[in-house]
């Protein structure tokens, strides 16, 4: 029996899932009522929303297990859920001007918020299923979102790149979980970590699953894809994926191996050491010959995957929190640096870095802009992304091998080469016709302001950090 | 007279994820390539009903599993079809190696 109390509590602990939710199907009733007239008002509704959502991180926290056990929220669901809102936030905010010239600004919201639904049901999963389901959810609408541009050639063969990529990943992730059910007898999380005992069958599973999240992250050498789904498709796109569907996995893929494989501990911290050592090494190798700054971009991104793993390298509840300090920070940086880079190509159309070559000389703003966010992905010490690095190595340091952590620590002042070229180029290279003056509105401003505060302040601000500890210390394992 | 156990049954479903696997590296049609991995699909579909079947026959999880795994690969491959078919529409080839601008 039901009572009027039990519902509200399930309501509340399902309150993203139903903004969201909300979200979609008023998009989908204002396309058939309205198709694409009086959009600015709908997208300032869908901006409001989404602020709501974001703005639950600071509700009462509701701790329980709906659905049979397979959806479990706490604090913790509800501030990385929160995370991922503000992501979606805040691309929104960037791409408006993109958004406002595209005669399918709809379907580009109805698809990333899709792929957002997905990644609220994965990393509240508590049951393998939810989990296929929620990642499932999360990878489709991508795709479809890959293909935006869909007069563009390269636009269309990202998307193919990203489907065949994604589902030839998900068929090895899904054999994988076949063979740890026939090992365990059991999808549930919590029931699994007890009822998986060591033998080769469920060692290959548990590799083959872990295959399938390294795909999904793409760490190197799963990340064949990334690279060319970030350049042929639309920059906001990129923004999402580049961030949002990479910290979901991430924040799953941390408890997943804390939680359910911590008698597997010795085969998965020799499997991401190895990861570690390819993602950084070559993600920065690649990025030091990019001319295309998008390209540049993703190489960085794998190359910062590398550095986030080496987080899951230390011990239970300090590692998850610096990989969530993390993410958080980065979440700031990256989006400011995709930010700038689709302002620029939606207005000019230029993307590679020889076209910024000069950009200070009229758009002094978003050169600033476009400089911190780059040292904060650098990791240079007044800013964030300094502070993020700083813990991530801490932690990783109490376990990782001494080798692999100098090869770590080296490999950051050779991501400084290719930060600091951009850098260069943007104030320092002469040319001699640089990007004309490039106008933006009111609502973009707000979020590359906001960025720029964070990536400044946030370091400073402890209190994020302890909460964060606090929350993962409660919730982690 | 030998009756079918799970190890029969693991072998067909094992052979017929790397028979699939094998169409996905080799082939260069992007329809060949999306049945390959509706292959793979359904050797895992045998692995769940057949551990569901002989081990754990008490609940039914992996035959829940089948359910969802058959409907979210129809939903990818509605999507990827769309995708198949607007890649025909911009390099009029649904070949792989004639969808291959973006390199390094």
């Amino acid at each position: 029996m039901i009572t009027m109390m039990m519902l509200t509590d399930i309501l509340l602990a399902l309150k993203h899932e139903l903004i969201i939710s909300l979200i979609i199907f008023l998009l989908l009733f204002w396309k058939i009522r309205f198709d694409n007239a009086h959009s600015e008002i709908l997208m300032g509704l869908v901006n409001a929303l989404l602020l709501v959502a974001v703005l639950f991180v600071w509700f009462e926290p509701i701790e329980t297990l709906l659905f049979n056990q397979m959806f479990g929220s706490n604090a913790l669901t509800q501030f990385q859920k929160s995370i991922l809102s503000l992501a979606m936030l805040l691309i929104s905010g960037l791409s408006y001007h993109w958004l406002k010239n595209n005669a399918n600004r709809i379907e580009f919201y109805l698809l990333l918020l899709s792929s957002l639904l997905g990644m609220f049901f994965m990393i509240s999963s508590a049951n393998l299923l939810m989990f296929y389901l929620g990642l499932e959810l999360s990878t489709i609408p991508l795709a479809a979102a890959a293909n935006f541009d869909l007069e563009k050639r390269k636009s269309s063969e990202a998307a193919m790149k990203l489907i065949l990529s994604s589902s030839f990943s998900s068929a090895l992730l899904l054999l994988g979980v076949s063979f740890l059910y026939g090992c365990s007898g059991t999808l549930q999380f919590s029931e699994m970590s007890y009822a998986l005992v060591v033998s080769p069958l469920s060692q290959f599973g548990f590799i083959l699953l872990f295959a399938g999240f390294a795909f999904k992250i793409s760490a190197v050498p799963f990340h064949l894809w990334t690279a060319d789904v970030y350049e042929g498709s639309p920059v906001p796109v990129t923004a999402f994926l580049s961030f949002a569907s990479k910290a979901a996995v991430m924040f799953v893929f941390v408890s997943v191996l804390n939680q359910v494989f911590q008698s597997m501990v010795q085969t998965w911290f020799l499997a991401i050491s190895i990861l570690v050592f390819l993602s950084i090494g070559i993600g920065n190798l690649f990025a030091l010959r990019q001319e295309n700054l998008k390209r540049f971009l993703a190489f960085s991104s794998i190359s910062q995957i590398g550095y986030i793993l080496i987080g899951i390298l230390g011990d239970g509840s300090q590692a998850a929190a610096s990989i969530y300090y993390f993410l958080f920070i980065y979440l700031f940086s990256n989006l400011a640096a995709f930010g700038v880079i689709g302002i620029v190509s939606e207005q000019t159309g230029k993307e590679s870095i020889s076209d910024f070559k000069g950009f200070y000389q009229n758009n002094k703003f978003l050169s600033w802009v476009l400089a911190i966010a780059l040292f904060s992905l650098a990791g240079v010490p007044p800013t964030a992304g300094f502070f993020g690095k700083f813990f991530l190595l801490i932690a990783g340091g109490a376990n990782a091998y001494l080798g692999l952590m100098i090869f770590a620590a080296l490999n950051l002042v050779v991501s400084f080469y290719y930060y600091l070229r951009v850098v260069k180029a943007i104030f320092m290279d002469a040319n001699e016709s640089p990007l004309p003056k490039i106008e933006f509105d009111f609502t973009p401003k707000i979020a590359l302001y906001f960025c720029l505060a964070a990536i400044l302040l946030l370091g400073f601000y402890g209190p994020i950090y302890e909460h964060i500890v606090h929350i993962s210390k409660a919730y982690s394992f | 007279m030998i009756s079918v156990g799970l190890t029969h049954i693991l072998i067909l479903s094992t052979c017929l994820f790397f028979i699939g696997m094998y169409g996905f590296f080799t082939r260069r049609n992007l329809i060949t390539l999306l049945m390959s991995v509706e292959l793979m699909l359904n050797s895992v579909n045998i692995n769940f009903a057949a551990f569901n079947k002989y081990l754990f026959p008490e609940k039914l999880d992996g035959i829940f599993f089948n359910v969802f795994i058959i409907t979210i690969a129809a939903a990818e491959a509605a999507v990827a079809i769309a995708i198949i078919i607007n890649l025909y529409r911009s390099h009029n080839s649904i070949d792989v190696e004639d969808a291959g601008e973006m390199k390094y």
